[in-house]
């Protein structure tokens, strides 16, 4: 009997997925991490507070928060668009790199353009060279059956590594800094809410969203792949082509993080610094889950995470709590997201 | 006491099913009892309650006599049951001799494994029971009846003392079945209880003392096998006279739609699996495939389907080489293909049954221009083939997982049949259906047939094949062995080909 | 002019063996884990977090070995959490494991901030000292390659032996593999499917804990953010490079010691920018991972094993 009522949960849990057990799975982990402050002597309430009313509290907070949430929703609907043909691209940091260095050149070398020419070419090298990063990992799964969860990962620390040279050497600026040199003016992604780092990057990810939502739902790409990602078998022999497929998702994923990267160039650093990513690909996959790997939810979670870094910092510099307890509460939910029948036994429980 | 097995009220229920419903079952010591009923029955679901598997919902298990609760197969197999399961139970890099002493291996120095003594043990065994085996071979280098036989002596190593087979003729040749035959009364020679679980009448009236008929989930009766009759049983099974025979229309002009020519192609392990197939369909006719699973068959529909490489050999669509096209174009061009395993080829799960319905159609049919999905011809089309097709269902976004595997295989059979294909490819398309489904498929594919189709039909299934089959091929080792037409083809004469006989009298090779 | 001797030559021999420890000692715990069914990504932040623990412990006690003993422990508490989100829970197995690797980053730097203040690395701490051989190191040729080494180098092949013993000599070895590759059949057989792969999951977190050990506590005295440089995960590539077999993994991981190796040797000849240097080992995982032609079947299906 135990047996049957419990895969009838399973059952049940699966269509009303909603929202119920990740909102659950942050709670637990705001709470562990708390246990965590506690322990290491820090007040939890004054860091948690600290820490939203720097994300939320004025003008200049919720600029930040959402500045700061900008390149987690193209990092975290990156790992989606590939999560749902069935594939872990845990290398989007790395496309992000690759393509916000591919856009700081073309902001640098191709000037004297107009801008409403020079900004559209500079994002489509961003995303065209996060893409091509993103299809090595692809190649080498359909040719080679190389495990992408490794080669992306990998390609991310060759990718660090390889724009960490490129910054220092050939395309270095003058002066101590490991960066380039600043991009055209007409290249500049203008700041849309001023004196925060606000820019038009935001609006891109928003349409973003709104044409993941649509090629999942309504195109054929977005059917064939989501087919290859629920049952590659049957997706074969309908006669969807499997490789074709994981080359277009690596492919699309790793353009969306480099246009991630190109718009955070772009709109806020203007030249490309090495070092400048504090791990916003790693913060997209903790929000692609916690999302529900669900474009509109990817939205409201990179908002939480922005709000998790822009408030983290302002608690950091109040409270001096180290900011590294953010990436803990992200490991937290990625944990406890990972186990969706945990979440629900303690809702059951919690509900005696 | 003389009752091995006695199982009380036994009520299991599953989400949606009743499998068991009150069921009284006993079986004596030393005898061959047969557990008779269709699929879906609930036979296999009362054997793994008593193995430990399942927890009755209601009821007690006696076993000599005593009331047990067997929480676990562990368990089971101190109480001296074995059950010897249709998918085996073997760890496949495993030997033989490792298999069977899993759990219970003899250890020197402690921890150390003693194979010598292991091997001695189990040949110990082996000569007994007189079952030969090469008990230093990994599993997976082992034909199918050999590792029956695996799985027999390691349920008779632990000390079994009743068996429990479920199905074990499924995967075996007419000579393999003899075979066990032959050992199971050597078992009910040494005192061993056994009890055999089947659907096929012939040989639970071959082998059993006395036959316990399931159906629905509910007891019909227990007879006694001599005084049984073939019609009886599958009366009692099924509740009414089964039919034999399909009215078909008849056939005109027939021409050849698929013509297959030296087809040669290699199993997923790298060995050829298919060797040279020649063979051909004709418009208007159903060619059934009969043939022992594991021959080729499942290779064979691949590669027609474009699923698996071709290494030699053409195939040919109403002349067009087809050869080398992919999957997607063969759809294209008409073929329609009912796969063996729904799960795993034939549905997606998690799709609803709409977005099921379009699979194959997405770039044709159901597209909009180049990038969209057109979804009012999709909504229209799924409204039709769930009214055409009686697919029930909630509505035509319900997921299909949470269709009976009956209307989830109507799902497949109106999709592909509405796309009006020259060609259908049905592997094994009635299996693990209920009889009403099964009934149903069956008149869809002669009706194919009857409004010009090529239907290829690939069943494990001989009365199937006998039923429905203009023309009977049977298949061997990877090769056609023979093609007649079926009026003039005998049932002996295709079992004895299925098992690599001859026609002449002759058994092919060795095995 | 930089001659080929300066690059290949004794020393870097020694030091690829050095570099190649970790990797074995992840990568026979990735084994484990795998022939018990379950995939374990997150070795990375394992070695991580028990290298930081280890050097705590050493900082506190002024024992290195201590220390050690402390990294495995540590080790094999994350591989119960992993084991209880994947085996118990039924989770997502690459989730669960990166959700360890992004909780290890967060935590070892969150740390290291708060006991020593910097968010670089930490104090020295005592740490094991290298052991020489006698008659071994008086060999030609071979004798400086390893005569002098940590212990916990020349434990590496031990446990490499112990391994492969327990795997296929033992009738635990004989479960662990069965309960990989068929856990019904296995549970049939009367063996305790879950106790198995809770077990495997833990050593695979201590085996890591060892690894991660021998980084702060040997090869270096302290702790430094981010030290196990992805090393968690060239070591899953040393196991598909083994074909997930003990002594195949040791000639993997040794593989891979050899490209960090000289990598080191490179960055300090200098004779090339340090970034395209420190890129030779993932190049090199990838290569590998392209090179290892057909299919390497893994010994194992993923699934989560479900009791009616």
């Amino acid at each position: 009997m135990k047996g049957a009522a419990r895969r009838a949960l399973r059952g049940a849990g699966r269509s009303s997925e909603g929202a119920v057990f990740q909102v659950a799975a942050i709670l637990l982990a705001f709470t562990v991490g708390a246990l965590v402050l506690y322990v290491s002597g820090y007040n939890p309430a004054s860091a948690y507070v600290a820490m939203l009313g720097g994300a939320f509290g004025d003008v200049y907070g919720v600029g930040q928060t959402l500045t700061q949430a900008t390149p987690i929703v193209f990092t975290s609907i990156a790992f989606l668009v590939s999560s749902k043909a069935g594939l872990f691209n845990i290398g989007a940091e790395g496309q992000f790199l690759v393509g916000a260095f591919a856009s700081a050149l073309a902001g640098i070398y191709l000037a004297g353009l107009p801008w409403a020419l020079h900004i559209p070419l500079a994002l489509l090298v961003g995303a065209a060279a996060g893409g091509a990063w993103g299809l090595i990992a692809a190649v080498l799964k359909t040719r080679f059956d190389a495990h992408e969860v490794i080669t992306t990962m990998m390609l991310t620390y060759v990718a660090d590594y390889l724009t960490g040279y490129l910054s220092n050497y050939p395309f270095k600026a003058p002066g101590w800094v490991s960066q380039t040199v600043k991009i055209g003016a007409s290249a500049e992604l203008p700041r849309i809410l001023p004196p925060t780092q606000l820019s038009a990057g935001i609006l891109v990810a928003l349409a973003l969203v709104a044409s993941t939502a649509y090629l999942l739902r309504k195109t054929i790409l977005g059917f064939e792949l989501r087919a290859i990602g629920l049952n590659p078998s049957a997706a074969e022999s309908a006669g969807i082509n499997i490789n074709r497929g994981v080359m277009a998702a690596m492919l699309l994923s790793g353009a969306i993080a480099g246009l991630g990267g190109a718009c955070e160039i772009l709109g806020v650093h203007r030249r490309f610094i090495e070092g400048f990513s504090p791990g916003y690909g790693w913060d997209g996959l903790a929000v692609a889950l916690v999302g529900g790997l669900n474009p509109v939810g990817s939205l409201l979670a990179a908002i939480l995470f922005g709000a998790l870094r822009s408030g983290g910092m302002i608690m950091t510099r109040s409270t001096k709590v180290p900011l590294d307890i953010v990436i803990i509460l992200q490991g937290l939910v990625i944990v406890f997201v990972a186990a969706p029948t945990f979440m629900k036994s303690l809702l059951r429980r919690g509900r005696r | 006491m003389t009752t091995a097995v006695q199982m009380q009220g036994i009520t299991k229920v599953f989400p949606g099913v009743v499998a068991n419903d009150h069921i009284d079952f006993s079986v004596e010591k030393g005898e061959i009892h047969g557990l008779l009923g269709e699929n879906g029955a609930g036979k296999t679901v009362l054997m793994s309650v008593l193995y430990g598997l399942y927890r009755p919902d209601e009821g007690r298990i006696l076993v000599d006599g005593r009331e047990v609760r067997v929480g676990s197969p562990a368990h089971a197999m101190r109480l001296g049951i074995g059950m010897v399961h249709q998918h085996f139970m073997l760890v496949p890099s495993l030997t033989v001799m490792e298999n069977i002493t899993l759990g219970r291996e003899p250890v020197s120095n402690g921890f150390m494994l003693d194979r010598v003594r292991m091997q001695r043990d189990v040949r110990e065994f082996c000569d007994r029971y007189k079952l030969d085996v090469d008990l230093a071979a990994p599993v997976y280098t082992l034909p199918v009846g050999v590792q029956q036989r695996v799985e027999i002596l390691k349920a008779l190593y632990r000390g079994a003392a009743i068996l429990v087979l479920d199905e074990p003729t499924a995967v075996l040749t007419p000579v393999e079945v003899e075979g066990l035959f032959t050992a199971v009364r050597a078992l009910r020679a040494e005192g061993k209880t056994v009890i055999f679980i089947s659907h096929k009448l012939r040989e639970v009236l071959a082998i059993c003392d006395r036959i316990t008929v399931l159906k629905r989930g509910r007891v019909v009766d227990i007879v006694v096998a001599g005084d049984a009759s073939e019609d009886r049983l599958a009366e009692m099974m099924v509740g009414r006279k089964i039919v034999h025979e399909f009215k078909k229309g008849d056939a005109p002009d027939q021409k050849p739609v698929l013509t297959v020519k030296g087809l040669a192609s290699l199993s997923d392990r790298g060995l050829p699996a298919l060797r040279g197939i020649d063979l051909e369909v004709r418009s208007h006719e159903i060619m059934g495939l009969a043939g022992v699973e594991g021959n080729g068959q499942t290779e064979l529909v691949e590669a027609l389907m474009g699923l698996r490489k071709i290494t030699e050999g053409t195939v040919t669509l109403d002349g067009v080489d087809i050869t080398g096209a992919t999957p997607l174009e063969r759809i294209r061009m008409g073929v329609a293909h009912i796969p063996e395993d729904r799960y795993k080829r034939g549905v997606i799960p998690d799709f609803s049954v709409m977005e099921n319905l379009i699979l194959c159609g997405q770039r044709d049919r159901f597209a909009a221009n180049r990038v969209a999905l057109d979804f009012d011809e999709a909504s229209t089309c799924s409204e039709e083939l769930m009214s055409d097709y009686q697919i029930q269902a909630p509505g035509r976004d319900t997921p299909l997982r949470n269709l009976s595997g009956g209307n989830q295989q109507r799902v497949v059979v109106g999709r592909e049949f509405s796309r009006d294909p020259r060609l259908v490819v049905a592997a094994q398309p009635t299996r693990g259906l209920d009889v009403g489904a099964t009934e149903y498929v069956r008149v869809k594919l002669v009706e194919m047939r009857d409004k010009g189709g090529a239907v290829l039909l690939i069943s494990a299934d001989l009365d199937e094949i006998w039923a429905l089959s203009d023309r009977i091929a049977v298949i061997y080792e990877g090769r056609i062995v023979a093609v007649e037409r079926a009026d003039e083809a005998t049932e002996q004469e295709i079992g004895l080909l299925m098992a690599g006989g001859r026609k002449d009298g002759e058994v092919e090779g060795g095995r | 002019m930089v001659e080929l001797l300066d690059v290949i030559n004794v020393g870097i021999l020694a030091a690829a063996i050095r570099m190649a420890t970790p990797i074995v000692y992840a990568a026979l715990g990735g084994m484990f884990s795998e022939r018990v069914g379950v995939v374990n990504i997150g070795m990375e932040g394992i070695m991580l977090t028990s290298a930081l623990g280890g050097v705590i412990v050493s900082y506190y006690t002024g024992n290195p070995w201590l220390g050690v003993v402390a990294a495995v422990a540590i080790g094999g508490l994350m591989g119960l959490v992993h084991a209880v989100v994947t085996v118990r829970y039924a989770g997502n197995q690459i989730v669960s494991g990166t959700g360890l690797n992004v909780l290890a980053m967060g935590f070892t730097a969150y740390m290291s901030q708060i006991l020593w203040g910097s968010r670089g690395a930490s104090e020295s701490v005592a740490s094991i000292e290298d052991i020489t051989i006698p008659i071994l190191s008086d060999v030609p040729v071979i004798g400086p390659i390893v005569g002098t080494h940590s212990p916990l180098v020349y434990l590496m092949p031990v446990v490499t032996a112990i391994c492969y013993v327990v795997l296929f000599r033992t009738p635990l070895g004989l479960h662990i593999r069965a309960v990989g590759e068929h856990p019904t059949a296995a549970e049939t057989a009367g063996i305790d499917v879950v106790r198995i792969k809770y077990m495997g999951v833990i050593v695979s977190g201590m085996l890591s804990g060892l690894g991660g050990a021998f980084l702060s506590l040997s090869h270096l005295n302290l702790f430094a953010r981010g030290m196990t440089g992805g090393r968690g995960f060239i070591a899953l590539a040393a196991l598909i490079f083994g074909k997930w077999m003990p002594f195949g993994v040791l000639e993997a991981g040794l593989l891979f010691g050899f490209a960090d190796a000289l990598q080191m040797r490179l960055q300090s000849l200098g004779i090339l920018p340090p970034q395209i240097i420190l890129m030779i080992p993932y190049v090199l995982t990838v290569a590998v991972l392209a090179g290892v032609v057909g299919r390497a079947k893994p010994p194992s299906d993923y699934k989560p094993y479900q009791r009616e």
